[in-house]
């Protein structure tokens, strides 16, 4: 019935497509981040990702930037021809250091989860409701999965709308489901997960050297120059601003820096600790950490120094037009209006996505996975 | 000429079937974090294909995607290098994990050439769902009796 039907509009049909398919090839040029549903912010055609509200990370930049241009300035010429001259190389190592895990930190992929397909979704719905949850709206909606002999709980994301991964949470700052998240920084700009925390680990490790590094070094510069007393007051009030930054940040960053080696060690997330997922709230169960190697070492190398996960988001792939000119041809004519809409449905945040369109869907031709295959940057993105 | 005749290329799938259905073979967390698909034979491809061969096909995605997360030697001493280098080694090098997602989706069109589109099934990368779920679409196929 439908080929008959078909057979007749496809010669008359033919050329409309066209100039619509060449619409379609021109708009068909955007990539994957701009139609994000999250809050981000994209930099550079998609190479850099940071959260909505970047927080303070202008101010921390610009605390370290100064503090240790400050300490270039005023302390190393005083220093080297006094102490060594390794003292401003060991600065600069470190300032390096610092800054680039920061960088790292604010603009790398977390290991943020793309939302669910609204296939997928439907998918996921059915099964939920085929194993007879009593409501549409509150179902339990968990999943009991047994890793390491211990049984964890996996919630059903809302607004992902899939079942979270162990360890993924939530944020609700950038509306993005995270693997192994960790915690949202606003020092940083950025949530911290899979992939960002072995950066912000360098980050506050390098950072307290640093600001130890400096504090030693003026307390020096201070304690070496009190011979001439004026003189002290005239060119060490950069000296004493430095001073003041210093120690009020070093016993912060190093309070931090060692918390967090403490999380690297048991393998454990700040968001864990926080929760108090495994610190045996019931004595009866023995509920340890079940991602643990119970070992330091093996924790310590598999947090930071195991492999590097890719980022799933795909932000520069381009947007793969399911209703191509390819697909038009042999579906009705309706896919017109159709393939816009679907198009817009990978948009909007799916409170906006009306149950009916999901269901939709299904009945739409091939995915563009064949053209998403070939139009996929083959995993360059580093970030 | 419009349906596809009894053995389907890939390309004649991606041009000319109308999909009939969707099944997601979802993620096998009980061995921990590592990334698994459950290799349970999904109900609806019963009549499509060989139970064996698809068993066959989830099992080596699922070694090629424990060789990819390997913690061992060598992805120490990449991750030392990286460390070292103040991670800016991953702007000039590929990551083993990378090499072996290229791997992967060699593999993945592999099977659906030789495999899974003559039985007008199409399987998706897992990467391109975010490593959530392997996505099969089932063509709607008028030339092999009835779909399901």
């Amino acid at each position: 019935m439908n080929n008959c039907e078909y057979q007749q509009i496809e010669p008359l049909s033919l050329p409309t497509p066209r100039p619509a398919a060449v619409e379609e090839e021109e708009e068909k040029a955007r990539r994957k981040w701009e139609v994000f549903p999250g809050k981000n912010r994209f930099y550079c055609d998609g190479r850099f990702i940071l959260a909505q509200q970047s927080g303070v990370l202008p101010l921390t930049l610009g605390l370290i930037l100064v503090t240790t241009v400050l300490f270039f300035v005023f302390d190393c010429p005083f220093l080297v021809k006094h102490l060594t001259v390794f003292i401003p190389a060991i600065g600069g190592v470190l300032f390096v250091f610092a800054v680039i895990s920061l960088l790292q930190t604010s603009f790398t992929d977390p290991g943020i989860l793309p939302r669910a397909t609204p296939d997928e979704a439907a998918y996921i719905e059915k099964q939920i409701d085929n194993s007879g949850s009593s409501t549409y709206r509150h179902p339990p909606r968990t999943k009991e999965v047994v890793i390491n002999q211990q049984v964890v709980k996996l919630k059903y994301c809302f607004t992902c709308k899939m079942f979270r991964p162990p360890r993924t949470s939530h944020c609700s700052l950038c509306d993005n489901c995270v693997e192994r998240f960790d915690h949202h920084c606003p020092w940083v700009g950025n949530c911290v997960g899979k992939r960002n925390y072995r950066f912000f680990y360098t980050f506050i490790v390098s950072l307290s050297f640093l600001t130890a590094f400096i504090f030693g070094c003026v307390a020096t510069h201070l304690a070496l120059n009190t011979q001439t007393i004026n003189v002290v007051f005239d060119f060490s009030s950069c000296t004493a601003v430095e001073l003041v930054i210093c120690f009020l940040s070093v016993w912060s960053i190093l309070g931090l820096s060692g918390f967090h080696t403490y999380l690297v060690a048991s393998n454990l997330t700040t968001n864990e600790d926080i929760k108090g997922s495994w610190s045996g709230k019931s004595e009866a169960e023995d509920t340890g950490n079940p991602y643990s190697y119970n070992n330091i070492l093996t924790n310590c190398c598999s947090v930071l120094c195991g492999p590097m996960p890719p980022s799933l988001i795909d932000r520069r792939g381009f947007v793969p037009v399911e209703q191509s000119s390819q697909t038009v041809s042999m579906e009705m004519v309706l896919p017109m209006p159709a393939a816009k809409e679907i198009k817009v449905v990978v948009g909007p945040t799916p409170s906006q996505l009306p149950p009916s369109r999901a269901l939709q869907v299904p009945s739409s031709p091939l995915p563009a996975t064949p053209l998403s295959l070939t139009g996929r940057p083959q995993f360059s993105c580093l970030f | 000429m419009l349906y596809p005749t009894q053995t389907h290329s890939l390309q004649e799938l991606q041009q000319q079937a109308a999909v009939a259905s969707k099944v997601y073979v979802q993620r096998d967390y009980n061995s921990g974090k590592i990334c698994k698909f459950q290799t349970k034979f999904p109900s609806e491809l019963e009549s499509r294909v060989d139970k064996q061969q698809f068993e066959e096909t989830m099992q080596t995605l699922n070694n090629l995607y424990a060789e990819a997360e390997k913690i061992g030697g060598k992805s120490y001493l990449e991750g030392c290098l990286a460390c070292m280098t103040a991670y800016t080694i991953f702007l000039c090098m590929e990551t083993h994990y990378e090499k072996v997602l290229k791997k992967i989706a060699r593999f993945v069109k592999e099977q659906n050439e030789k495999i899974y589109a003559p039985l007008g099934l199409l399987l998706t990368d897992p990467i391109e769902r975010g490593l959530r779920v392997v996505e099969i679409t089932i063509f709607e196929d008028r030339s092999i009796g009835s779909g399901r």
